[in-house]
């Protein structure tokens, strides 16, 4: 198709991707996060949730520069799980995928937090009085009530990971194939004499994307919702 | 002794310091609001530790501080009924109702036989926001039911229901009373519902425990009144003879003829009645040319005078113990005392429909 070049196409490709396994590996730690910072009282938790939050409100080249220190090759963390696992972030599309994780971690736990905070500690003890233990009271009665939480959490990360600009191309770079994620590619389209229509073809594709995601989180969230409520 | 509950905890000011027992049978926690009923229910359920206590059920220690044991809420085995029916709204009535089954093996409680008994065969494939407030807590009724609980918790199961439901309900658990052999634990601060239900009484005042024993015993007692004189009232035992033509029930109280507005209850059942103590007239003398159909003859065994010009006096009767409300003006004109023979005349219209239940007192 020549709509979008073979580049492009990889682009979006790749957008899919990162916005994939970001939106997969920040959902658990994203509701455990969220179960703790509502739930539970502990020192540490107001540290906790400016952590979370940080992200949000910090430059994202900031949060870029961040992750390349701890996550970069030679950096702590990056060095440890490369030595260990032979995991590597650095100029890969793994750590674009971090990248988005860890810019969208505040909306996923936003989300599921409210949830969690809307359902009621009466019911979860009277499944306690049923037999059901911590765990199974939170997957048999917490779990299914905060699903429409769960869901909107996970559309606005997978968008967050579509479109995530600055944190990326600090940390892993503007590498077509390995971190050029749509957003990057319109970047350098927009730097590149005549790439104004490609651009805009991608910044066109962008846009139907978010907004299909986000019809289909709509969709989701009422059914699931419906189906608690039904009358 | 079933169930034996010993508990001390602090509240700010307040201080719950309870020791009862459970026997078989509904035994109501009885009291007013802020008396500590709800703590001491919650402390025997788990979802509240208390500072210091001690608590058997059927020969199992579920807490004892002292040694240390405090079994969580879902390993002490029991049945907890709220006061707000607390269903979860994400599963149908009939996965309401199985929930336990998820956590505890035993069945011994029949599935088929708890529907039919709390007649909620056809919402089964409902969801529990399509039921109306009473079907609701006869569903929570049968889901407490279903986890083969070694003791029933009923926090005042009726206060959310309005007047309708609440005689929808009561009769249920009349028959968890006279038809399941586990004891119940029953709060509630109302007097209909405690002269309904209740084969024992545990009176709360001020998180101390007042009286406890036999309903008749505690409700008869003029010494204790949790809810205050003007709630006082005793409960009687009686028999149904006959329905009259006029609309009248006829029954019998230890030998004493009584008659009632129409009570639904077959001939030969027995059944309890509430006499409220403020419905009831003394006399002295035998009364004649009055248009009170119930006069029963007895022996005043106590009078207490109240804070006000009232004082409650208890009256040994062939029927059972009854309370009468006088004012100390009038016990003292009729020298009334220990010992006096008397009259007491009670108007059939006084006493309410709610106050009259199946079951023997």
């Amino acid at each position: 198709m020549d709509w979008l070049t073979a580049t492009e196409w990889t682009a979006v490709r790749l957008s899919l991707r990162v916005a994939f396994w970001a939106t997969l590996f920040s959902m658990p730690l994203g509701i455990f996060v969220a179960y703790a910072l509502a739930r539970w009282r502990f020192p540490g938790r107001q540290a906790l949730n400016i952590l979370v939050h940080l992200p949000l409100i910090m430059p994202p080249v900031v949060t870029g520069y961040l992750l390349l220190l701890a996550f970069g090759t030679q950096g702590p963390v990056g060095g440890f799980l490369e030595a260990q696992f032979g995991v590597t972030f650095a100029f890969r599309w793994t750590g674009a995928v971090l990248a988005a994780g860890v810019m969208a971690f505040p909306f996923m736990v936003r989300a599921v937090r409210l949830s969690i905070e809307a359902v009621d500690p009466k019911l979860e003890q009277a499944a306690a009085t049923l037999g059901a233990s911590r765990v199974w009271v939170f997957m048999t009665v917490t779990l299914p009530l905060i699903l429409p939480g769960i869901i909107a959490g996970m559309v606005l990360t997978f968008a967050k990971g579509m479109g995530e600009f600055g944190a990326t191309i600090t940390f892993v770079s503007n590498i077509p194939g390995q971190t050029q994620t749509i957003p990057l590619a319109i970047d350098l389209l927009l730097e590149t004499p005549g790439g104004e229509t490609r651009a805009a073809r991608l910044a066109i594709l962008s846009i139907v994307l978010a907004a299909g995601a986000l019809a289909l989180s709509e969709w989701l969230s009422r059914r699931v919702a419906d189906k608690v409520a039904r009358a | 002794m079933t169930v034996s509950v010993r508990l001390k905890h602090r509240l700010g000011h307040f201080t719950l310091n309870a020791d009862f027992e459970v026997p078989p049978g509904l035994t109501v926690l009885y009291g007013r609001s802020g008396s500590g009923k709800t703590t001491v229910i919650n402390a025997v359920a788990g979802l509240l530790r208390p500072d210091d206590g001690h608590v058997v059920v059927k020969g199992r220690t579920l807490l004892d501080s002292a040694q240390g044991v405090n079994l969580p809420p879902h390993r002490r085995g029991l049945g907890y009924i709220f006061q707000e029916e607390r269903l979860f709204p994400h599963l149908s009535v009939r996965q309401n109702l199985k929930f336990s089954r998820w956590f505890r093996k035993a069945t011994r409680s029949d599935f088929d036989h708890v529907v039919e008994m709390l007649g909620i065969g056809h919402l089964l494939d409902r969801q529990p926001g399509a039921l109306s407030g009473g079907e609701k807590q006869r569903v929570a009724i049968g889901r407490a039911l279903l986890g083969d609980p070694s003791l029933i918790l009923a926090d005042e199961p009726l206060a959310a229901l309005d007047d309708d439901r609440k005689a929808e309900i009561l009769p249920y658990f009349e028959r968890l009373r006279d038809e399941l052999s586990v004891p119940i634990l029953y709060v509630s601060h109302s007097a209909a519902e405690v002269a309904r239900l209740a084969t024992t009484v545990v009176a709360l005042q001020d998180g101390r425990v007042a009286a406890q024993g036999p309903a008749a015993d505690v409700l008869g007692d003029p010494t204790v009144t949790p809810l205050g004189t003007r709630a006082a009232g005793a409960v009687l035992a009686a028999r149904v003879v006959a329905h009259h033509e006029d609309g009248l029930s006829e029954l019998d109280a230890g030998g004493i003829p009584l008659f009632l507005p129409r009570v639904p209850h077959g001939i030969g059942q027995p059944i309890r009645i509430r006499i409220a103590a403020q419905e009831v007239v003394l006399s002295r003398d035998a009364p004649h040319g009055l248009s009170a159909l119930n006069i029963l003859p007895g022996t005043i065994e106590h009078l207490r005078a109240g804070a006000g010009p009232g004082a409650i006096a208890s009256l040994s009767t062939p029927a059972g113990r009854l309370l009468a409300r006088v004012t100390q003006r009038s016990a003292k004109a009729m020298e009334l005392a220990e010992g006096a023979t008397c009259y007491a005349i009670v108007k059939t219209v006084a006493i309410a429909p709610e106050d009259i239940g199946g079951g023997a007192a």
